[in-house]
């Protein structure tokens, strides 16, 4: 069953009028059903592109936490061959909010680490709905320093509410860990591709997305605060979050107008969701031609151009 | 490098001490005694009755670390003002006049060298009254600034941290502070220069989450609150009562995350100690990257 957003109405319920007369079309051989459903199919496909073509920033919000969407693990599983997961920080335990591991991608060994949120109620809990403690980004240190060592690059999927805001979190140091996993992207000697595949939350997202490139996917949001959480406290209301959400420049598009990402994926028509497998096929692509060109670079001048980048941002806006 | 070559020429700003009239009273924080402020100021605003340790200001940090009359002020550069155009019940670009008027500072960082117990340092200290001490551009851009002033005067870099966290109006050029000021510290890691954090009331969000917890040493004043999330964000995400002392100086001590929990009498001679006894022991790399 698809989910259908609220702003998603009109094309629901044209959908839903498609999928009746399809019932209908099987046990008849009446042609004006058929041309009737012709139309109707186009008039839906023409609406759901008018809708996306102008997401405002609170329904990109929406879309970027469509349960449908494909997370970070059918991406792995997609495009990740000999998937070997890894598991544990060596100091504590095992995280299921950051999957991670070595596989091929393309044929060549990498590092993948990914948050993983769940798609229903089982896998949310058990991926605590994407939101990782300490010691998942210790693994995630570990595995990145792993690809430094097998000289193999790393991809991150980061889809997170933000970090886990837990009592047994902060009594194990998740601002530690988040601290160390950003100075460990920056020390990793190897190419890093980040892809925000959903929601980028935060901390608990750049710890993992301090990249070489920093690449989102069309309806994607990163954000320093959810909009909710920025509502409640600036507006002291928290019907406002989708005011906060324009404010906030948390879509791809702005983003990259103010360079703080390298490129936008585009996606399948009416978004990931509904189309998961075209989803995959554009960002396994993107991810490659992000490959292609860092692996030319050698790994000191990798590491200075990373800083660089990072460097640079906000800085054009005062020049 | 281009981080190596543009490091910023410290220029000397002036600054005018405030007298305090002697018949101004306070109500302690925490106790709520009342305090006779001039008192209250020679104390290093320690409550006399209860040791709590009130906030303080920026120059107040800089009188009590440095020696006297040895320090100056760095002119801190360029960062970009209001870029998102930012406005919620108010506009950014007003809430970030009327904390200039209010507090007589440019930005949530100020930074000063000078000399502590005749040992030269660099100290960055966070205005929590600038916007709660929250982490924009323009703090980045001072931050980096300090570290790279370090770097070309050799001497060690001191912070004292307080935020609430990240300047959400400055939305992700906010959070990408968190990787620019990390870069600042592995300037210093590459160079041998000690990096000392001086842990102050509160302490959360994006900047415990960055440059605050990867000091080589970490000190924290008595009581601090230290965290990534905030008390009340963990109490309605668990619902569940936090336990005594969470997130305070002496809780991170047992937990591993900070070295030493010094009263703020003790910090200059314990800066001045650390310093001493991690000077001349730095060997500048060659390595840049
Ligand atoms: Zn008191």
């Amino acid at each position: 069953m698809r989910q259908f957003l609220d702003f998603e109405k009109s094309v629901a319920e044209l959908e839903t009028k498609i999928f009746e007369l399809q019932h209908v079309e099987q046990s008849s051989d009446d042609m004006n059903i058929s041309e009737e459903l012709k139309q109707l199919v186009e008039k839906a496909d023409k609406q759901l592109i008018a809708l996306y073509a102008k997401l405002t920033p609170w329904q990109k919000v929406q879309v970027a936490r469509h349960a449908q969407r494909p997370h970070a693990l059918d991406y792995v599983n997609a495009f990740i061959e000999d998937f070997t997961a890894l598991a544990g920080d060596r100091l504590f335990g095992e995280d299921h909010a950051i999957i991670g591991g070595i596989g091929r991608f393309n044929g060549q060994t990498v590092v993948v680490i990914g948050i993983e949120r769940g798609s229903d109620l089982d896998t949310r809990l058990e991926h605590n709905f994407g939101m990782a403690r300490p010691e998942g980004y210790r693994k995630a240190q570990r595995l990145m320093q792993l690809a430094s060592q097998f000289n193999v690059p790393v991809i991150t999927l980061v889809d997170t509410p933000g970090a886990w805001p837990g009592i047994d979190a902060e009594e194990r140091g998740q601002a530690e860990a988040i601290a160390k996993s950003i100075q460990t992207c920056l020390r990793t000697t190897v190419p890093i591709v980040t892809v925000i595949i959903g929601e980028g939350g935060s901390g608990g997202a750049i710890a993992l997305a301090t990249a070489d490139k920093i690449l989102m996917l069309e309806h994607s949001i990163y954000s320093v605060i959810s909009p909710e959480a920025c509502s409640s406290i600036l507006w002291r209301d928290a019907s406002q979050a989708a005011q906060a959400a324009g404010a906030l420049c948390l879509t791809a598009q702005d983003l990259l107008k103010f360079k703080l990402i390298d490129q936008i994926i585009e996606e399948p028509m009416g978004g990931a969701q509904r189309d998961p497998e075209a989803a995959v096929a554009s960002v396994k692509k993107a991810i490659q031609e992000s490959l292609d060109e860092l692996q030319a670079i050698p790994a000191q001048i990798l590491q200075a151009k990373r800083r660089d980048k990072f460097l640079a941002m906000g800085r054009q806006e005062v020049e | 490098m281009s981080w190596l070559t543009e490091f910023v020429r410290p220029k000397i700003q002036g600054f005018l001490k405030k007298e305090v009239p002697d018949n101004v009273w306070k109500n302690c924080d925490s106790c709520g005694q009342m305090l006779l402020i001039k008192d209250l100021e020679k104390n290093l605003n320690i409550c006399p009755h209860c040791n709590h340790h009130m906030r303080a200001s920026v120059t107040q940090r800089f009188d009590w670390t440095f020696d006297p009359n040895s320090y100056t002020r760095l002119d801190l550069p360029k960062a970009p003002v209001d870029p998102l155009q930012f406005k919620d019940k108010k506009k950014y670009a007003d809430r970030l006049k009327e904390n200039k008027t209010k507090s007589q500072l440019d930005e949530s960082i100020v930074v000063a060298h000078g000399t502590i117990e005749g040992q030269k340092a660099v100290v960055a200290v966070m205005a929590f009254e600038f916007m709660a001490g929250t982490m924009g551009a323009a703090f980045g851009e001072g931050f980096i600034a300090a570290a790279r002033l370090a770097l070309a005067q050799q001497t060690p870099l001191i912070v004292y941290t307080a935020s609430g966290g990240a300047r959400m109006q400055e939305g992700m050029l906010s959070l990408m502070q968190m990787p620019r000021t990390v870069i600042a510290v592995e300037m210093l890691k590459e160079a041998g220069i000690p990096y000392i954090v001086v842990f102050t009331d509160p302490t959360t969000g994006g900047v415990t989450a960055s440059f605050a917890m990867l000091g080589d040493i970490h000190i924290a004043e008595p009581n601090a609150l230290i965290g990534f999330a905030g008390p009340r964000v963990i109490e309605n995400t668990v619902h569940e009562k936090l336990p005594e002392g969470f997130q305070r100086s002496e809780y991170l001590l047992e937990h591993g995350m900070v070295d030493i929990v010094a009263s703020r009498k003790e910090l200059r001679p314990t800066l001045a100690k650390i310093l001493r006894l991690l000077s001349n022991t730095a060997q500048p790399s060659e390595k840049v990257a």
